[in-house]
């Protein structure tokens, strides 16, 4: 490991940030609320939960890219980069000059899908000397070496003729190798991951997950890592945030989350992992029951109740605060308390 | 690139051996000939031919041949010495009549299709990156008020206008005196003077196809994820929408100005005449009522041909500036 100590102090702190989406034809919709997040350089915080639960809109609020139509209602985004003062991201203006200096240079980002997420009319070799003109002014020769550089650091071969190419003809793997280039170009502090091996076939996933953690040895920065395959969890994570339609529920140390679940969501999701056993041990899937349900009709306490076994009195009425389970793991249930009320109480 | 080029050309070549086959068709399918009218106009100034001079006039003329041997005489003169033949009703050649007014079309139109990008752009751009906004309303009520209001109303509003205000007619391209004079400064501010009327009139017909089409292409491109990616490198906003989604939005644009101007002569023809206008338009139509066969045939092959060129020219701009056409690949 390089010399990123567990740092006490860390990069991005989201704190208890709400996001909600207008339209003209009907009532906000909040797609996030309550979200607590701590990053820490050289470390790995993985988003997990299903489609549509708020991980992309909490990421994306991150450097400020969600649609217009989107408001950040309350919390804050603290970026404290070590060579820099604390900014609360939050409080910028999507368009601000603060805000650009942020995305590409300290915070920069990787994409779900590699074909659509680089333009198609330019090359890559253009597509990301523009990102290291933009932040460090180098003249395009200068910048074109780096791009070599970057290129084949992350393992694309042949770099200096693959930069003249088009993303049409590149493959699908050599494709994301190139946006991680981009991404890296400018020395971040913090790498957002969208979902970045979802469009990949499952080798070259492998390899891009290694590249990904072998350049976070190497620059020491801290990733925001979102996907909803818990294998890559297991794989790349130290941190984990298990979120259910705009509601963090469980959060912690890999190990901790995956060893003792506590929210019933993030039993369920580990019991609905397929594992390999003997014909006479095998136990059936058990998918959870019924659907996600919209965020519209979601219950003003716990987003999970219309779908929870255990589900019980406060539970849809009141959301669950914050309880500790050990160390820094933490979820969100009505249970847990209950259980703790129960355990002070002498039978 | 150059195996493109050389299918193109040769496909070219027989689009356009077929363009004059069917031009010529379309000339001889009226019933009756340029005698025929001309008979009947004799008729009514109430002189009258007998049916044997008639029969001579048509020999002289060759109207009496079978269709085929009519259409191999044409095109073998045009090819062989680019003789397009004699107009009957101008009693001069084809040729001596049409390059100077297929000339002033080309300028005006090409004129009117600049001011038409110029003006729509950047205001389908406006549009679509301010969707809903006033901007984007106000635009397309213009826009539409461009389309649906005839282009020869607006041309005489136009004309009222100038001369209630400013005493002047418009009308024409130039001054009397600088009509056969060759091209010089003076008469070239003499062309504006007079042009710029129906310039604005051809444009604004088009305009408001022109901002629908290009906020819709850019409405779809600006949800494209590079968009984002674009964003997220720091690129200031308006530097991420020109370089990016429009760049994209403006190929299949690029594709049709081929087929532009064969539009624009044919739907500048009522302007043409309202404002007098030297062009290839009305000289069109009036061979065509009056059944001057070789006229009318070669105005409308020489649309013909520079539509076909105007596509070649065009589908080798979209190649040069779309990498996925130039390298046949992607999607």
């Amino acid at each position: 490991m390089p010399p990123t100590p567990m740092a006490d102090k860390p990069l991005l702190k989201i704190e208890d940030v709400e996001i909600a989406f207008s339209s003209p034809d009907e009532a906000d919709i909040v797609a996030v609320r309550q979200v607590d997040l701590s990053l820490y350089p050289g470390k790995t915080l993985c988003l997990v939960g299903e489609s549509g639960c708020g991980k992309s809109v909490t990421a994306r609020a991150v450097l400020r890219l969600n649609d217009q139509n989107s408001l950040i209602r309350c919390g804050r985004i603290r970026f404290s980069p070590s060579d820099g003062e604390t900014v609360d991201i939050a409080a910028l203006k999507p368009d601000s000059l603060a805000m650009r200096k942020i995305r590409g240079n300290q915070i920069s980002m990787i994409f779900q899908e590699p074909m659509s997420s680089l333009s198609p009319v330019h090359t890559v070799g253009d597509q990301i000397d523009e990102m290291i003109m933009l932040h460090e002014g180098l003249k395009p020769k200068d910048a074109r070496e780096r791009t070599v550089a970057l290129l084949d650091q992350v393992g694309v071969p042949g770099p200096r003729e693959r930069a003249n190419s088009y993303p049409f003809q590149l493959s699908g793997g050599l494709r994301q190798r190139a946006m991680i280039a981009m991404a890296l170009a400018c020395k971040p502090n913090l790498l957002i991951a969208d979902e970045p091996t979802t469009a990949l076939d499952v080798t070259t996933q492998a390899q891009i997950l290694d590249l990904l953690k072998e350049l976070q040895e190497e620059y020491g920065m801290a990733m925001l890592f979102i996907t909803h395959d818990l294998g890559v969890v297991a794989e790349i994570a130290d941190e984990v945030a298990v979120m259910y339609l705009g509601d963090v529920v469980e959060q912690g140390n890999v190990f901790d989350v995956f060893r003792a679940p506590s929210h019933p969501y993030t039993q369920a999701l580990m019991r609905s992992i397929p594992t390999i056993a003997r014909k006479k041990e095998r136990q059936r899937l058990s998918p959870i029951k019924g659907t996600v349900p919209s965020a519209k009709d979601r219950p003003e306490g716990c987003a999970f109740t219309s779908r929870c076994p255990y589900a019980f009195e406060p539970c849809a009425g009141m959301m669950p605060g914050r309880t500790s389970v050990s160390g820094n793991h933490v979820a969100r249930c009505h249970l847990l308390t209950e259980n703790a009320r129960k355990a002070e109480v002498p039978a | 690139m150059l195996r493109f080029l050389t299918t193109r050309l040769i496909s070219m070549v027989l689009t356009i051996w077929a363009v004059s086959f069917v031009a010529f068709a379309i000339i001889q399918l009226p019933p009756g000939d340029y005698l025929t009218a001309y008979m009947a106009r004799i008729a009514a100034e109430g002189e009258r031919v007998t049916a044997a001079e008639m029969e001579a006039m048509r020999q002289q003329y060759g109207l009496g041949d079978p269709f085929l041997i009519q259409y191999w005489k044409w095109i073998s003169g045009i090819f062989g010495s680019g003789d397009f033949g004699q107009s009957f009703e101008w009693k001069r050649p084809v040729t001596s009549l049409i390059w100077g007014r297929l000339g002033n079309s080309i300028l005006l139109e090409g004129l009117a299709v600049l001011v038409m990008w110029l003006v729509a752009l950047p205001i389908g751009v406006y549009a679509a990156v301010r969707k809903y906004s006033l901007g984007d309303y106000l635009a397309t009520v213009f826009g539409f008020l461009g389309l649906a209001v005839p282009n020869f109303l607006f041309a005489l509003v136009l004309m009222y206008l100038s001369y209630v205000w400013f005493g002047t007619t418009l009308g024409g391209l130039f001054s009397q005196e600088f009509e056969r004079a060759h091209w010089s400064l003076p008469r070239i501010w003499d062309f504006f003077s007079h042009a710029w009327a129906p310039i604005i009139v051809l444009a604004t017909a088009g305009t408001a196809q022109l901002i629908r089409i290009m906020r819709a292409n850019l409405l779809d491109e600006l949800k494209k994820p590079y968009v984002t990616t674009a964003r997220a490198k720091g690129l200031p906003e308006w530097k991420v929408i020109v370089k990016y989604p429009v760049r994209v939005a403006l190929n299949p644009l690029v594709s049709t100005i081929g087929w532009l101007l064969p539009t624009l002569v044919s739907s500048s023809v009522i302007v043409s005449v309202v404002m007098s206008l030297p062009t290839a338009g009305p000289l069109l139509l009036r061979s065509l009522t009056s059944q001057d066969m070789y006229l009318a045939g070669a105005i409308i092959m020489l649309l013909g041909v520079l539509t076909v060129v105007g596509t070649l020219i065009s589908d080798l701009i979209l190649a040069w500036i779309d990498p996925r056409i130039r390298h046949g690949g992607g999607r």
